[in-house]
């Protein structure tokens, strides 16, 4: 009897492997964890968007938990995302902006047609700080604490369930 | 129609020229030791964007960036493992084909040896166990069986 039972051993096996292969399928291969995950926001200088002669670098992002959203003139669903940035700007959260692979000029045309929800903008013309920070396309968002540590990584256009649902809530955890 | 079609067929031709001219840059180097490490390490990263595709043949804007990125390191005489730790640091694990031998992927490099190593454990019992039955002597009463009966087939 008890060899018989053994013999249950490859199917039991069998299915286990199924299960975790099925499981598989259910991963979204396009959202994965930014690298910089708990890791302190890389160091920067760079002049800001608005003024070529103001330099910012990290200590700008301390003291005060902050969304930091990369976006581009050039990127449609940045422009979509507008509405949701400005909400969350009316709603008290410290918004900086990277101006990520663009030109001063469509930069600051972007912003005066889709309104502006930043403090103010970092100028990343080369995308070197996007390159960085992992970015591979725009909109891509990142939640930092006060102690400058990156808590959260939003790829991808943020809707406004995600606002209510998940930017919202991430933001009231790191207060 | 003829025409129309070879026309189209052209145009495909020619668009998927272009793109791929445009994921590949001229880029010199001085030292071919230098260009074979190059080659090798943009067809080892993935890229981060398009699911599957080295960034050696992909036309997304970040790994033309990554290229470039490990062009320059190159240039600045890091080595290798610098030059992808690099880049592990800011796009994650996601980007190496070859991922490292570490605790999170012990599972990954270690279960296939093992089950080859079970495989062939399993043979070899089976092996064993056929031999030790093949090979077993027939006891009086079944020899004399097995006589009668090439006998009876003799004769």
């Amino acid at each position: 009897m008890k060899r018989r039972l053994l013999l249950l051993l490859p199917l039991v096996g069998f299915l286990l492997f199924s299960i975790f292969l099925y499981r598989g399928l259910a991963l979204d291969p396009s959202h994965r964890d930014s690298a910089l995950m708990a890791r302190e926001f890389p160091a920067f200088t760079y002049s800001t968007l608005e003024d070529p002669q103001r330099e910012v670098d990290l200590s700008l992002l301390k003291g005060e938990v902050t969304l930091v959203n990369v976006w581009g003139e050039w990127c449609p669903a940045c422009k979509q995302e507008m509405p949701q940035l400005l909400d969350l700007a009316d709603r008290g959260v410290r918004l900086v902006g990277i101006n990520y692979r663009d030109t001063r000029e469509k930069g600051l045309q972007f912003l005066e047609e889709f309104g502006n929800p930043f403090e103010l903008n970092i100028f990343d013309p080369d995308g070197d700080l996007g390159f960085d920070l992992g970015v591979y396309g725009a909109p891509e968002t990142f939640l930092v604490d006060r102690d400058g540590i990156i808590r959260y990584h939003h790829t991808g256009y943020i809707s406004p369930a995600d606002v209510r649902d998940v930017i919202l809530p991430e933001v009231e955890k790191w207060q | 129609m003829a025409v129309i079609r070879l026309l189209l067929a052209l145009l495909v031709l020619g668009s998927a020229g272009t793109a791929m001219a445009a994921a590949i840059e001229m880029r010199e180097f001085d030292d071919p030791v230098l260009e074979k490490r190059y080659h090798s390490l943009i067809g080892s990263m993935r890229c981060p964007l398009c699911e599957n595709q080295a960034i050696n043949d992909s036309d997304a804007p970040i790994s033309g960036d990554m290229r470039e990125r490990v062009y320059v390191l190159l240039q600045d005489g890091r080595s290798d493992i610098e030059i992808v730790d690099h880049m592990v640091q800011r796009f994650g694990e996601y980007i190496l084909y070859n991922p490292r031998l570490e605790s999170r992927t012990y599972l990954l490099w270690g279960l296939p040896i093992a089950l080859v190593v079970v495989g062939v454990l399993v043979i070899f019992l089976l092996m064993r166990a056929r031999r030790n039955a093949s090979s077993r002597k027939l006891s009086a009463e079944e020899s004399a069986r097995l006589d009668a009966l090439i006998n009876r087939e003799r004769s």
